[in-house]
């Protein structure tokens, strides 16, 4: 069970080293983070910056839910992830997961989980600005989206 | 009734605004994207959307009432 199960939505840069210290307990040996940062380059066009935007309430139930999700599959003692919104720079941190487990097993799994559920479900939406002066916001297209 | 419909991302592009209140007698959601896709041209088939009102994703057969916030939100890209 997971006492931390914590999902946030920042408009400041994201402070990795607190809520990873934040996940720290007695009965832990392992702690496992992913940092997703922007980079410069998209499907072979040249990003020079990007935004993001979320419908907050339900991107933080959804989050939330996908944290307490990760807590039933794996055996973790502890789990966060944050996400930015707003205008990002090429290397910056644009979302971080940090779990904490007894065991790295658990540990490298519910980040695993954490992240690509986010990505899949989260209603947050990432606009790119291109070196050519275009934009555009990114929607997945290969599965349609509906259930 | 009256809704209020949030828009994000290309969907507000397209509409060119972030929120309305609309005055309408659709009965589900089905029918307010219908009715709204007319008025501002939106690309996406609903296929590819999903329907959030009052905050929780919903089923597009989901009955509307008077004060409900609906979104349509299309496929995600955070992370």
């Amino acid at each position: 069970m997971t006492d931390l199960a914590r999902f946030a939505l920042s408009a400041l840069p994201i402070d990795a080293a607190a809520l990873g210290s934040a996940l720290a307990r007695v009965h832990a040996g392992a702690c496992v983070t992913f940092e997703g940062w922007v980079r410069d380059h998209n499907a072979g066009r040249a990003v020079l910056r990007l935004d993001y935007e979320a419908y907050a309430p339900l991107a933080a139930s959804e989050g939330e839910r996908i944290l307490a999700e990760a807590s039933e599959k794996f055996a973790i003692a502890a789990a966060c992830c944050a996400h930015r919104t707003g205008a990002l720079a090429i290397g910056d941190l644009a979302v971080w997961v940090g779990v904490s487990a007894a065991h790295r097993g658990a540990a490298f799994e519910a980040c695993r989980f954490i992240i690509d559920e986010v990505k899949l479900r989260v209603p947050i939406w990432k606009n790119e600005h291109y070196v050519d002066g275009e934009s555009g916001w990114l929607h997945p297209d290969n599965t349609p989206v509906a259930r | 009734m009256n809704l209020r419909v949030l828009y994000f991302a290309s969907m507000r592009d397209q509409a060119g605004v972030d929120a309305e209140e609309v005055a309408t007698d659709v009965g589900d959601a089905r029918g307010l994207y219908a009715e709204l896709r007319a008025r501002h041209g939106f690309a996406l088939d609903p296929a590819r959307l999903r329907v959030a009102v009052n905050g929780a994703f919903a089923a597009w057969e989901q009955s509307l009432r008077d004060g409900d916030e609906v979104v349509f939100m299309p496929p995600v890209s955070g992370g």
